[in-house]
């Protein structure tokens, strides 16, 4: 976590051991085990859509509808914008508060394209009479594609406001711990799209 | 977490080294699948066998370049609790695919 704190607790242990700093390591325990939570809401929205992938109801399957070259590059945004994201946390372990905003604007930015993006790709199916409310299929679809969309958008409004924090109050050690849970949680989105890109789009576009 | 202990910096952080190792092994891991499925000559099973290869082997990348996950006694309450959500996820989605193909097939849906 911070720079400061070369201590060699376990992170579970830290409490006890009366530790300033290590609160900060236990913080970022506790956020890790909030992501493995939201993995199994994921699991849960990954499952259902596999159940219902072939319930088209007479309407589009997954190949009449997807376009490939547009989510590959949706994923190049995303993962364009998780190296800016670890550039970050470097700079931070540097302590260079103003590349660590220069990063964070970059990766917002990154990460902006992306659910602009995902957004008309919605508003075109929305439009074609494809919505959510069309089959099963298109139901399970918008509900875990969505998802993901909302908690990117959510790291989105986290960014900004870390950027404020780091350039208003510089790289303190709560902001330190912010910002490693906030990396956590852009690197877990992009290991969720991993298994969208494979699951609904590719193996959907088979 | 692994950030906190080992002392070295940039060990445990990552590094610029690593982090672009991780983007680019991504890179590829990303652009195989996607050239393969657009292609489209291969047969679906060899398709369906690479996409799920890739897609593991990548979301191991990230767990190590991005995520700093490692084997470190630091580490450990991490990873377990990371094989804890593999076992229950592997419950849910297996589960749930095995309960409701046989709902299908003694409702003779398919």
């Amino acid at each position: 976590m911070s720079t400061e704190t070369l201590h060699h607790h376990d992170p579970l242990n830290a409490h006890a051991t009366d530790g300033h700093h290590d609160a900060g390591a236990v913080k970022v325990f506790g956020f890790w085990i909030y992501l493995m939570s939201d993995c199994i809401l994921f699991a849960s929205l990954f499952a259902t859509y596999a159940v219902l992938v072939n319930g088209t109801a007479g309407g589009p399957a997954g190949k009449d509808i997807f376009e490939l070259p547009f989510v590959l590059v949706e994923t190049f945004c995303l993962l364009f914008s998780s190296i800016t994201y670890g550039m970050a946390i470097l700079a931070m372990h540097r302590g260079e508060s103003s590349k660590v905003t220069a990063w964070l604007g970059l990766t917002f930015l990154f990460g902006l394209a992306f659910i602009c993006m995902e957004l008309y790709e919605f508003h075109n199916l929305v439009a074609e009479g494809f919505g959510p409310s069309r089959s099963a299929f298109l139901s399970g679809f918008f509900t875990l594609v969505a998802t993901h969309g909302i908690h990117v958008t959510s790291g989105l409004i986290w960014i900004l406001v870390m950027m404020t924090q780091v350039s208003r109050r510089g790289l303190t050690a709560t902001n330190k711990t912010r910002l490693m849970c906030l990396s956590l949680f852009w690197h877990f989105l992009d290991v969720i799209w991993i298994c969208v890109f494979t699951v609904v789009y590719l193996m959907g576009a088979l | 977490m692994s950030q906190t202990t080992t002392g070295h910096e940039g060990a445990s952080h990552g590094s610029v080294k690593s982090y672009l190792i991780g983007f680019i092994l991504s890179i590829i891991l990303t652009v195989i699948p996607f050239a393969m499925v657009m292609n489209g000559s291969a047969t679906k099973t060899t398709l369906i066998a690479v996409l799920t290869l890739c897609a593991v082997v990548q979301i191991v990348v990230h767990l190590i370049y991005f995520l700093h996950l490692d084997s470190s006694s630091e580490q450990r309450w991490n990873v377990v609790a990371l094989a804890f959500a593999a076992l229950v996820i592997v419950i849910l989605v297996v589960g749930s695919l095995w309960v409701m193909l046989h709902l299908n097939y003694n409702l003779m849906i398919h």
